[in-house]
């Protein structure tokens, strides 16, 4: 088992809570999408090909000044539940999570880790650059993405095409190879049923909506990742800004169907989220689902100033370490199914308390 | 209404752009509109990429007067074929998109609305490893080319961007 303290703030400093909007925008994320001249992509590369794709990465982030303090895992090396556990912190990808390399041998596939900044190899595409911030911080998590493009990018030749931009395996990522995504907390309008015309209205603008854990997973505890659909013909500054245009516009809307609550229907409101308060804090057993959708009913009265006293970061933390693996981790032996519910609702209830009893 | 670019053809595109709050319409022919690599967004939505690869290969057999236009065509540097491409959804290597440009540059339109990239340009590493294809070397020239242009253009050097012109000329 990985110790996940060496990990630079476990991986998790863009759960503080610290970014802008982070009561509703969660986190930002934004990857760019790059493959090495000389190679084939992944679905045509043999082991060998794997291994010096990682040899050469390895030799530029061990010089680079922004590796300083990071680390890095090779995906061969994990055991699953450790994977698993990387893959809940939104650090490696599913694809790398059951890795078993393609055409046979190792996977070569490795993660470098360095404060916000993250470097997927050997995945669907040679390299996967990415960055978290915590909240809606689209700008600034670019502006540390490109440092680390350029750096590798100065040092390894990239696959680039005059007239499509950067080559990926799959032509949906050609161009810029950029996808941002912000992770938003919308139950304003899922209560007031708004919420089909606002995702219904992000197809039109060219953005997408995905789950907790992107492509195809679903959505729970009301909690939606936007990210831009196209990546080509436009400049990633235009990228950004019209996804954080449109991001802008969702948390209005959101702030606004909030307000409709609170003055149509104020005691409905805030007895659903006293109530899932007091299902946290009591429950003897939880499913992720179940926890997740109390989360959201909880982090909707932090929002509304109904709840004092319990702190965004609490609410992240809880979303992140109720999840399989990592309760898994806090307690040696796997638990099965009903024994894990028992363990998440232990895990909730020691941290609501804590909590509580600071608050005094 | 004819094409407001070509004034010769019935516009059957019409688009609406929103940029910096001000709202521009577009009336194009079908040529012209694909000349300017322009899509509409309602055809953006009706071709996704899993419909698009099931159709390649069907429609391409006919003339194939092209290399890589027709479906048995591998490309030179990963031996993958079109139909490697419609089973896996994913591209072999850098060198595909050269081979089977015709069929990439409508998928990428399709997908984006657009084939040309308007982000950052990628200046070479230094040294460019000898299994590089001779394409990519040849489009990172032109790419080094385009930029100097661009900065002669901005320091208004306007003898070396007509010298640098010429040789881009060249090249492409």
């Amino acid at each position: 088992m990985i110790d996940l303290r060496l990990i630079p703030d476990g991986g998790l400093s863009w759960l503080d809570a610290s970014g802008p909007m982070s009561n509703i925008v969660l986190s930002t994320r934004v990857r760019l999408a790059r493959n090495l001249a000389g190679f084939p992509f992944a679905v045509r590369g043999g082991e060998e090909d794997r291994r010096r794709i990682l040899d050469q990465v390895d030799r530029v982030w061990q010089r680079s000044p922004l590796s300083k303090g990071g680390m890095r895992f090779l995906v061969d090396d994990l055991e699953p539940a450790d994977r698993l556990l990387l893959h809940e912190r939104h650090l490696i990808s599913k694809e790398l999570a059951s890795a078993g390399g393609n055409g046979g041998g190792k996977s070569h596939a490795a993660v470098y880790l360095a404060g916000p900044l993250g470097l997927m190899v050997n995945e669907e595409d040679h390299l996967r650059l990415q960055v978290f911030h915590s909240g809606f911080a689209l700008g600034a998590a670019y502006a540390d993405l490109e440092r680390l493009d350029k750096e590798l990018g100065a040092a390894l030749p990239v696959a680039f095409h005059q007239e499509f931009g950067y080559l990926t395996a799959c032509p949906t990522n050609a161009g810029t190879g950029l996808r941002a995504s912000v992770l938003i907390h919308l139950p304003g309008l899922v209560l007031t049923k708004e919420i089909a015309k606002v995702l219904q209205g992000l197809s039109q603008v060219g953005l997408t909506f995905r789950g907790l854990y992107g492509e195809g997973s679903e959505v729970v505890g009301n909690f939606f990742q936007l990210s831009n659909q196209t990546t080509l013909g436009k400049s990633e500054e235009e990228l950004l800004d019209h996804l954080g245009k449109i991001v802008r516009q969702v948390v209005t809307y959101e702030e606004q169907a909030r307000q409709v609550l609170l003055r149509d229907a104020p005691t409905i409101i805030e007895d659903k989220v006293w109530r899932a308060y007091a299902l946290l804090r009591y429950a003897r057993s939880l499913s992720f689902e179940e926890a997740m959708n109390l989360l959201s009913g909880v982090r909707l009265g932090v929002g509304l100033n109904l709840i004092p006293q319990l702190s965004v970061y609490t609410l992240n933390k809880l979303l992140i370490y109720t999840q399989p693996a990592h309760l898994a981790a806090l307690d040696v032996r796997a638990p099965k199914d009903q024994e894990q519910r028992a363990a998440r609702a232990a895990y909730v209830r020691t941290v609501l308390e804590d909590e509580a009893a600071r608050a005094g | 209404m004819l094409c407001e670019n070509c004034g010769e053809r019935q516009a059957a595109i019409h688009l609406t752009q929103i940029v910096n709050n001000s709202v521009t319409q577009l009336h194009l022919c079908e040529q012209c509109a694909a000349e300017k690599g322009v899509e509409t967004s309602a055809s953006v939505a009706k071709f996704p990429l899993g419909d698009f690869l099931a159709s390649l290969g069907k429609t391409a057999g006919g003339g194939g007067a092209e290399q890589g236009d027709t479906p048995g065509v591998a490309c030179a540097f990963c031996g993958g074929t079109l139909q490697d491409f419609r089973e896996t959804g994913r591209l072999g290597c850098a060198m595909c998109y050269t081979t089977f440009e015709t069929h990439l540059r409508d998928l990428l339109r399709r997908l984006h609305g657009s084939s040309r990239h308007a982000g950052e340009q990628y200046t070479a590493a230094a040294p460019a490893p000898a299994a590089a294809p001779a394409a990519d070397r040849g489009s990172r020239e032109v790419g080094e080319l385009r930029e100097q242009l661009r900065q002669a253009v901005e320091a208004e050097n306007f003898e070396l961007a007509a010298e640098l012109r010429d040789k881009l000329k060249v090249l492409e």
